[in-house]
């Protein structure tokens, strides 16, 4: 067997991948993982090439950035599936593949005679892998979702914002790309299985589910208590009997380019006490927060502690964190283990220390631009392996002859006629 | 048959990555040992819900339904005995798993190295905030914090306005699954290989890896995306919209022309979207507060599922801003089952969730709450590890094995 621990774990298997937008994360990431993905496109090129960012904001189907992540690692070939031939073409191809990636409407596969049935005839150890917003079945099958309406059905929507204003999304898309990481995670399983067994199956994908699965404790607070949890802005906010009342403190804090979270508690958490003491001495070291610097962290209990007492902690922290950038209060919390970090953004993030340490970014070569991007990496690193990406996302039919031609035999003469009566 | 059938885990994991991983395949019928002790429980059960709200080290949900199937022992790790009968569940193991702050583990004899000595192919994983290396790898952290730094807390929330908190740590749930792919292909690979390997993850870098196109986005072109509330750069209508009812609300977008006039029609057609300063996306974007006043108009008169089915079946994507309460009588999330009712020992039946997706032939099975702490000791240390009825007694003598006499007092997370 000789030393194949340098060999990506999903090497060898063939991934067809037949997604949109909806699911072509998946893909990225069995690519990630190894496995060799190609990405099966209409004869002009898939719809997720119009969406954005572009590069110096010019949509052009071979610019999306959007496009460039999420086909990261892949192949790509055009194929009609709506004419027969093409439909002819993809049962050759699935004859040799291990894993079949959609996201089309439930039941369009069917519809044109390739579901799950009729692959698994062709190939009894195919895996397919549909990604829906709501999975192929029941009252939502159909229902159309974009980001934030499925991330609102999943319940991630609510749980953001302030107290009594408009419950808040997370700026850039969740909803899909959670779905599809999901959806790699279970065709992986069901790879492991057909590898053992000789057989495949129907991996139905619910990206309303992954998101339900991601909310922390909110389903388990309406489960047990009848609680439902909401956005409380930039605030925590306990609820005590009367008359103590609420309890209202910061989580998040101005700072002087920005913001960032404190875990302002104490208690019977001896690592929560040790960071507010050490964030006072900080401030007291600073000429600030003075009046506090003798206060005993360990008997702050936020059941039974005034909204008066608190404020009397708020205040003099509040404005200590003023007078501080993130980087010099990301570097004392290191430092002093503070539980604190900077809000960052993307801006930060690249200067990120760590990050580089990790050597995270990869560089990604686009030699048709006639340079390199630097591209999120893979978070978790293997012993004996490099993350390093096979290819850059696919321009339009780019392997079109690599396999029409090399894998299935077809002559430059068939491929130009299958182009012009628009089957590839 | 299910999946893992036959496959063994050692979990050291605590709170909720790696229970969250290791879940998974105790799901899909691998046999989880879950290893904590009295003195130094996990910490997931100081987080609640608790059962009728009264904190106790048994009475966490949170912590339950993270451990589904999965069997839990109380074994005191800094004991050398403990380290030894540890050392005996990682020779049955197949894969060892932890979730500590880097060189925990090593200081019990417990790290990947230390298992390969015991078990030449083990597979191993560490999950961890920030990663087993690098100059902040050594900063304890919390979700909320590594949300923080990744960068996607930044993006949430009203333009010249705080960010809100992430209450639900969203990071910390990207970065299981992640793992639960990695994992089973490390599996797989070891089927064919019978080498092992270690993972190493980091939680903050799954969540920045959930930023790609924006990410890809600053080293092009340079452009840090702001938060905007609900608003998209390509899209108008697209927001939330107050419903009839305390505090409810949904959400509503059109992606294109045909949607934009599939709304008019399902509000129908009312006089305001004929002027011509909604008549194109451009000039939508241009009056976009006035177009969100008017639809709110609209989207008062009804609750947000009466608003939802209008608006689907007009051809408009549209959905309940669903709360906890909406998610458990969601009719989609019922009719895929998934919230699975289980009888914990001390809560009593409280509901699990289903993983994401639906294996057609080997299905996932739920069978088992979230374990009391011990709860399965004589089944692991007795049928798992062989150890005699005697040797297990001498453990409970010499507090290797920990008991409820050995609880400190109970502090929930405040």
């Amino acid at each position: 067997m000789g030393e194949t621990m340098n060999v990506p774990l999903l090497e060898g298997y063939r991934v067809l991948d037949l997604t949109d937008e909806k699911g072509l994360l998946c893909g990225k990431v069995l690519g990630d993982l190894g496995a060799d993905v190609v990405k099966v496109e209409k004869p002009r090129g898939d719809q997720a090439r119009d969406i954005g960012p572009f590069i110096d904001d010019t949509p052009d189907p071979e610019k999306s950035l959007f496009w460039f992540f999420t086909n990261l690692n892949k192949r790509g070939i055009t194929l009609n599936l709506e004419s027969y031939e093409g439909r002819e073409i993809f049962r050759k191809l699935a004859s040799g593949a291990h894993i079949v990636l959609e996201s089309f409407e439930p039941g369009y596969l069917e519809g044109i005679g390739l579901g799950y049935a009729e692959l698994e005839r062709i190939h009894p150890a195919i895996i397919l892998t549909s990604i829906t917003p709501f999975g192929q079945k029941g009252p939502y099958a159909h229902f159309k979702a974009t980001d934030i309406v499925g991330s609102s059905l999943g319940g991630m929507v609510r749980i953001y914002g302030d107290l009594n204003e408009t419950p808040c999304r997370i700026g850039l898309p969740q909803f899909f790309f959670l779905g599809s990481l999901h959806g790699a995670a279970g065709s992986i399983l069901a790879l492991y299985r057909s590898q053992m067994t000789g057989k495949g199956q129907w991996v139905d994908v619910s990206c309303q589910e992954a998101m339900a699965k991601s909310l922390m404790d909110v389903p388990q607070w309406w489960d047990l208590n009848r609680v439902n949890i909401k956005g409380t802005g930039s605030h925590i906010i306990s609820k005590r009997p009367e008359p103590l009342g609420e309890l209202r403190v910061p989580r998040i804090w101005a700072c002087k380019d920005g913001h960032v979270v404190f875990m302002f508690a104490g208690g019977a958490a001896p690592g929560m006490v040790a960071s507010s003491k050490a964030l006072v001495e900080l401030a007291n070291e600073n000429g600030m927060a003075l009046e506090i610097k003798d206060y005993d962290w360990a008997k702050w209990d936020a059941s039974s502690v005034s909204q008066k007492e608190a404020d009397k902690l708020v205040k003099p922290i509040a404005q200590f964190l003023k007078t501080k950038t993130k980087a010099e209060l990301l570097e004392e919390a290191l430092r002093r283990s503070i539980l604190m970090a900077p809000i960052q953004h993307i801006g930060d993030l690249v200067q990120s220390e760590q990050l580089k340490a990790r050597e995270f970014w990869v560089e990604v070569d686009h030699p048709e631009l006639g340079r390199t991007i630097p591209c999120p990496g893979f978070p978790i690193k293997m012993t004996g392996l490099t993350y390093r990406p096979k290819r850059r996302a696919p321009r339009i039919g780019e392997h079109n002859g690599e396999i029409y031609g090399g894998e299935l035999g077809l002559s430059g003469a068939e491929l130009v006629l299958l182009k012009t009566q628009g089957i590839i | 048959m299910q999946v893992f059938e036959g496959v063994k885990i050692a979990d050291f994991s605590w709170v909720i990555v790696g229970p969250t991983i290791v879940r998974e395949f105790a799901e899909h019928g691998a046999t989880v040992v879950h290893v904590e002790s009295h003195r130094y429980p996990d910490t997931g059960r100081v987080l609640g819900p608790f059962k009728d709200n009264k904190p106790s080290i048994d009475s966490s949900a949170w912590f339950a339904v993270r451990n589904s199937n999965k069997y839990g022992i109380s074994l005191d790790l800094n004991k050398t005995g403990g380290q030894e009968i540890a050392r005996k569940l990682v020779r049955w193991a197949d894969i060892v798993c932890e979730s500590m702050a880097p060189g925990a583990m090593a200081k019990w004899g417990l790290d990947y190295e230390s298992c390969r000595k015991i078990k030449e192919d083990i597979i191993y994983f560490s999950t961890c905030q920030f990663g087993q290396t690098g100059p902040l790898s050594r900063y304890a952290g919390y979700g909320q914090l590594g949300a923080a730094y990744g960068g996607i807390s930044y993006v949430v929330g009203r333009p010249g306005q705080p960010p809100p908190n992430l209450y639900n740590n969203y990071p910390d749930f990207i970065a299981p699954p992640y793992m639960v792919a990695a994992l089973a292909a490390a599996l797989l690979r070891r089927r064919k290989t019978g080498k092992g390997i270690y993972l190493d993850e980091s939680q903050v870098e799954a969540g920045v890896s959930f930023m790609g196109p924006a990410v890809l986005d600053y080293m092009v072109n340079k452009k840090i995306p702001r938060p905007d509330e609900n608003r998209d750069p390509y899209m108008a209508p697209h927001g939330v919209y107050p419903c009839r009812g305390e505090d409810r609300w949904i959400a509503i977008a059109t992606r294109n022309e045909e949607e934009w006039l599939n709304l008019v029609k399902a509000m129908g057609e009312p006089d305001w979207p004929k002027d011509p300063k909604f008549s194109t996306l451009h000039s939508r974007k241009e009056h976009e507060e006035e177009l969100n006043s008017f639809i709110a108009g609209w989207s008062s008169a009804y609750t947000p599922e009466q608003a939802m089915q209008l608006l689907q079946d007009a051809g408009v994507p549209a959905g309940v801003v669903s709360t906890g309460e909406d998610l458990l009588n969601d009719p989609q999330l019922r009719s895929r089952n998934h919230f699975v009712p289980l009888d914990h020992s001390f809560i009593g039946r409280h509901a699990y969730h289903a993983p994401a997706y639906r294996l057609s032939k080997t299905p996932h099975h739920l069978w088992k709450a979230g374990p009391c702490l011990g709860e399965d000791n004589l089944r692991v240390y007795k049928e798992i590890l062989g150890l005699s009825e005697e040797e297990i007694s001498d453990l409970i003598a010499e507090g290797i094995i920990t008991t409820e006499a050995d609880l400190k007092t109970f502090k929930p997370y405040r």
